[in-house]
């Protein structure tokens, strides 16, 4: 019999460190727990028993949420992966839940037949194939772990509680990872746009970086327009005239016709990159279908190629344009 | 007298479709559980009586919850991941669309 390991409801140094690296992307596949049974508080035969994934984060979010309860944790082998995404891909499952119940011998620990798993793993789980196959009925409970105690109360969630919500911060949060995943295209892009246009060229790269990858996700709701797509070439408008903008305030023109096509031409530059961005952005929001995602695909990845072939071409034009090209 | 084929389905069924996404209800099959309220990240399931009844079928994004816990097959949709790296990866390698983890925004 495997044994039963003992954790806390608080959070220890080492798992706050562990997650502030996780949070900046470090070591992204490293962030997991042993999978298995736990033991939070000091929990009777019929305690209540709650099931995550073995990605560390999630882990600590049940932990904290159900802080001061005596509860049994169920933590499944999905690789360090977090509970929506195994769920999506179906290592949080079934056949997982069934084969950690036999291994940790659940059955024998706990007398009560009921496992409360989070409802953010339902797209992974068929609950009455699980209750055929363990004897363990499945409960949903509600999406955040913060919800728990409440939910606990009499076993039900309200409304809001099922509705899964992309705030600000949980916006926010994601930034620092988006920024070190995406370095390994960033920094090359830099040092080729600094030899190219010098120091503008490496202001355009951050105007595309911060408008992209900070800008995007901090207004997503906020921005008109539905798709991840369509939002993004809005802030990648913006960004671009801000760009064209600090080149005036710099002591450039953008009057005459070489200077406008120019302005045009960064701005055709500018946009796509960002909007590029905010149409990978749907991989990272809980509120992206494959359907919509599919759809943005085929309609604006040619749009996007389009635009940087004409910015290209118009970015030729301003530049050989004072050296005798007449227009 | 005819012998008849004794079936649990009426000959016509009933279903509710959208343009935006692939979620299909068949509403004769529900057998009012609620599991599908419960799943739902987005509220697009509701209690109306005997039936539960589609609230809000734009707010689906095809997460497959509730196909997968509806005990009556009332439910369809063509569920996947809506992320664009991941199907832009697919569509460039040519493979099939990787999952989240060691192949796919992890280095």
């Amino acid at each position: 019999m495997s044994e039963i390991m003992a954790t806390t409801g608080e959070l220890s140094a080492s798992d706050r460190r562990d997650h502030i690296l996780a949070r900046i992307g470090w070591d992204r596949m490293g962030h997991k727990v042993v999978p298995g049974l736990y033991r939070l508080g000091d929990p009777a035969p019929d305690a209540p028993v709650f099931v995550t994934s073995n990605y560390s984060l999630s882990f600590y979010a049940l932990r904290s949420g159900i802080a001061g309860m005596d509860a049994y944790i169920l933590v499944l082998d999905t690789h360090g992966i977090n509970v929506w995404c195994a769920a999506g891909k179906g290592t949080f499952g079934a056949e997982e839940i069934i084969k950690r119940i036999e291994v940790t011998r659940l059955r024998e620990v706990v007398q009560q037949r009921t496992i409360i798993l989070p409802q953010l793993g339902a797209p992974g789980v068929n609950a009455h194939e699980v209750r055929q196959r363990s004897g363990f009925k499945v409960e949903y409970g509600p999406v955040l772990a913060s919800d728990v105690k409440e939910y606990m109360k009499d076993h039900r969630a309200t409304a809001e509680m099922r509705r899964v919500r992309f705030p600000l911060r949980d916006r926010m949060v994601l930034v620092p990872v988006e920024v070190v995943n995406y370095s390994k295209f960033l920094i090359p892009a830099a040092l080729v746009m600094l030899l190219l246009g010098g120091l503008m060229g490496l202001f355009a790269v951050l105007v595309v970086a911060i408008f992209g990858l900070v800008f995007f996700p901090m207004f997503l709701p906020f921005i008109p327009t539905r798709q991840f797509s369509s939002k993004g070439l809005i802030i990648g408008f913006l960004g671009g005239l801000v760009f064209v903008s600090s080149q005036v305030w710099l002591g450039g023109s953008i009057f005459g016709m070489t200077g406008l096509i120019k302005a045009i031409a960064e701005v055709l530059l500018i946009a796509p990159p960002v909007a590029y961005f905010a149409l990978n952005f749907t991989g990272s929001s809980p509120i992206a279908s494959r359907t919509g995602v599919k759809r943005e695909i085929f309609r604006y990845i040619p749009m996007f190629v389009i635009m940087i072939a004409l910015g290209a071409i118009l970015i030729a034009i301003s530049a050989f344009a004072p050296l005798g090209w007449s227009l | 007298m005819n012998i008849m084929q004794v079936t649990d389905e009426p000959v016509s069924l009933e279903v509710v479709a959208n343009e935006m996404n692939t979620l299909k209800y068949y509403p004769q099959r529900c057998v009012n559980c609620g599991m599908c309220i419960n799943v739902c990240p987005h509220g697009v399931f509701m209690p109306d009586g005997g039936k539960v009844k589609i609230a809000d079928h734009s707010g689906c994004i095809e997460c497959g919850a509730c196909k997968m816990n509806c005990p009556a097959a009332a439910i369809d949709v063509d569920s996947g991941v809506g992320c664009a790296a991941a199907m832009i990866r697919a569509a460039l390698t040519g493979k099939k669309e990787p999952t989240c983890g060691p192949d796919c925004c992890s280095n």
